[in-house]
């Protein structure tokens, strides 16, 4: 976990003054390649520190806060679309991740950036709800016959809808994991704990706390380290800002132990302790709802270091490629059964093979 | 100190150790190549741009053979910036082509803290013209000429418009022309140092012109803007400008700009205030010496 200067930004922004243009030069390709610069741009002007900066670096501060600013209207718009689909649609529809923190000015929005929106539904509605997008213009695109039958038979999501018009990405969920996961979990709670929100009538926001383990889920569970160390980003805002409720610790810890996501969250509190220096009380990792055992621990945390530095060249170890191999395994081991698995992979290995030739 | 002041095997060392630091206007770029033909190029067109001393600079490029085994076969190159590569591998005598379309890339993909429109840009006494023009409107042909008869030049492809005070920054980075422009040009100015092409590209072949001495000098001064033109090249037609609505203008330059609609509001008012700034007009021409009369009579 050598990442300096991007760990010490992103543990005290303050540090930001300290930085010489050497250290900037590696910050802002750090920063850019973990997708965090924006964060980091916006952090600097929310605290003052622009100022102070080096005159070569603010150019590129200025440049990630006008995407952010962009990203974050556009993903107001897009919701806006949503909620309008679905307004007529029974039960609630909730934002999740990115779209939920912009929407909901959660302290993660703060200079994230969006490749999509994600939104949660009872299962039950899932027809109704693809009906109602459809005619709105979001529509599956190149999928096949495997692909729609993959996704709707073992899947917690739809395929990837995309708008014909805007082509703005949608992933529709009806749970947080797979039907085929190890890791059993049902939607119902969260779907019934959620906030409705009053400026966009038909969309809700998930509770503080499963907001956070869903977060958790995503990334421990899911393995998409490409944007790793960002999800850890959003986790350490999430936890800093909700650590001030009262109770938030042991209802957090409940509510993981009442979804069976006690693993992932253990994870989560772990990796953000030991990366991002979040200040979470001892003995509530210790009492997390699962643990792994002492002999697992050290093998964990050098994989999930490994994914979550994958994304940094300048950060990474040297067994980097065989512990995101390890992380890609775990993935999918985690998401079906081998009975299940071994067809899919192969069946996606001839395709590659096919589409090559 | 001047890349010019290297000799070619100090320019491949540098650019081999990674230890070039190449100032455009605004920009420092560090470029990591093994390639001869990248040394070539810019020993011969950028010999007059200055050279940085690389503590920090604004993009991170390399340019060379994508691993695998085509390295023996079929020698191919690509371009990365900071280990990113944005495009598919090309013909490894393409190298430096490669080069100036990802050095645009990497301007025009990040550099937000500009409008950036996708027009060429000149200047002659303090006001500068902005060509914006579909490709094979004769833009690019028309830029060379410009600058080989004594117009600063700014950009071929970026137009940067500052967010402060609506001034356009200058690049001096080489004009690039297409196909027959580049004997058009060869004829018409025989002294200009024009690049090795690069045959059969996506753009058919392609060679680089260098800038003028007067345009890398004056990079850093920002140019008040003057006039919109939209050339256009038609076999016979007598070099004539006549109106273009500033309206029609302003659509224009905005739909084709590389961060038009990502600016904002902002973008809307630095193009606003830009189009407010200028004449428009539409350019028809067929020979050249034709075509420089006219906008040396514009620029008196």
């Amino acid at each position: 976990m050598n990442c300096r200067p991007l760990l010490d930004v992103l543990r005290d922004p303050a540090h930001m003054t300290t930085l010489d243009l050497g250290d900037w030069d590696l910050l802002l390709r750090q920063a850019g390649a973990a997708g965090l610069l924006s964060r980091i741009a916006v952090q600097a002007e929310t605290l003052g520190l622009d100022a102070s900066l080096p005159d070569a670096v603010k150019p590129h501060l200025t440049a990630a806060r006008t995407v952010a600013t962009k990203q974050r209207q556009a993903v107001r718009w897009e919701a806006r679309r949503v909620a309008q689909t679905l307004a007529d649609i029974d039960g609630p529809a909730l934002l999740l991740k990115g779209a939920a923190y912009a929407i909901a000015g959660l302290p993660p929005a703060a200079g994230r950036l969006f490749s999509d929106i994600d939104i949660l539904v009872p299962r039950a509605q899932l027809g109704q709800v693809e009906g109602a997008l459809l005619l709105a213009g979001w529509h599956a695109q190149k999928q096949d016959d495997y692909d729609q039958r993959y996704y709707r038979r073992w899947m917690h999501e739809l395929p990837p809808l995309t708008h014909i018009r805007r082509g703005t990405v949608l992933d529709v969920h009806h749970n947080l994991l797979p039907e085929t996961a190890r890791i059993r979990t049902h939607a119902g709670p969260i779907l019934a704990a959620a906030q409705a929100l009053a400026d966009l009538p038909g969309l809700s926001i998930p509770a503080n706390t499963d907001l956070v383990l869903h977060s958790a889920c995503h990334l421990f569970h899911e393995g998409e380290w490409g944007h790793g160390l960002r999800d850890l980003v959003d986790l350490d805002a999430m936890l800093r800002a909700f650590a001030a409720e009262p109770e938030f610790w042991p209802s957090l810890l409940a509510r993981a132990q009442a979804l069976n996501l006690g693993r992932p969250l253990y994870y989560a509190l772990d990796c953000c302790r030991r990366w991002l220096h979040t200040p979470i009380p001892a003995h509530i990792i210790a009492t997390c709802p699962s643990r792994p055992s002492p002999w697992q621990r050290p093998l964990m945390r050098q994989l999930f270091d490994a994914g979550l530095a994958s994304a940094l060249p300048t950060c990474q170890g040297r067994l980097v490629k065989l512990a995101t191999f390890i992380l890609f395994v775990r993935g999918h081991y985690l998401r079906m059964p081998w009975h299940l698995l071994l067809p899919h992979l192969l069946h996606q290995a001839l395709r590659r093979d096919r589409e090559k030739n | 100190m001047k890349l010019g002041d290297l000799s070619l095997l100090q320019l491949r060392h540098r650019l081999a150790d990674n230890d070039l630091a190449l100032r455009t206007g605004p920009f420092v770029t560090r470029i990591h190549s093994t390639m001869p033909q990248v040394a070539d190029g810019l020993l011969r067109l950028y010999a007059d741009f200055q050279l940085d001393a690389g503590e920090f600079c604004d993009f991170h490029v390399r340019v060379g053979p994508p691993p695998g085994p085509r390295r023996w076969l079929r020698p191919q190159i690509n371009f990365w910036l900071d280990g990113h590569s944005p495009f598919k591998p090309l013909p490894a005598d393409h190298a430096f082509a490669l080069l100036e379309w990802g050095l645009n890339w990497c301007v025009a993909g990040h550099a937000h803290h500009y409008l950036m429109l996708h027009a060429a840009v000149l200047e002659k006494n303090g006001r500068a013209v902005v060509l914006p023009g579909d490709p094979g409107a004769g833009k690019s042909t028309l830029t060379a000429a410009l600058m080989l008869s004594g117009w600063r030049l700014l950009s071929d492809e970026i137009t940067l418009v500052d967010r402060n005070d609506g001034l356009l920054v200058g690049l001096a980075r080489p004009v690039s022309l297409k196909n027959a422009s580049i004997d058009v040009i060869r004829r018409a100015f025989p002294d200009a140092v024009i690049g090795a092409p690069a045959y059969d590209t996506h753009k058919g072949t392609v060679a680089h012109v260098r800038p003028s001495a007067d345009s890398i000098e004056r990079v850093g001064e920002k140019v008040q803007p003057a006039w919109v033109v939209f050339p256009r090249w038609r076999e016979g037609s007598p070099a004539r400008l006549s109106p273009h609505s500033r309206a029609d203008a302003f659509l224009h330059t905005a739909s084709h700009a590389f961060n038009y609609s990502l600016l904002g509001g902002l973008g809307f008012e630095l193009n606003a205030a830009l189009m407010d700034a200028c004449e428009c007009h539409d350019f028809e021409y067929s020979r050249l010496d034709d075509a420089l009369r006219v906008f040396a009579e514009l620029a008196a």
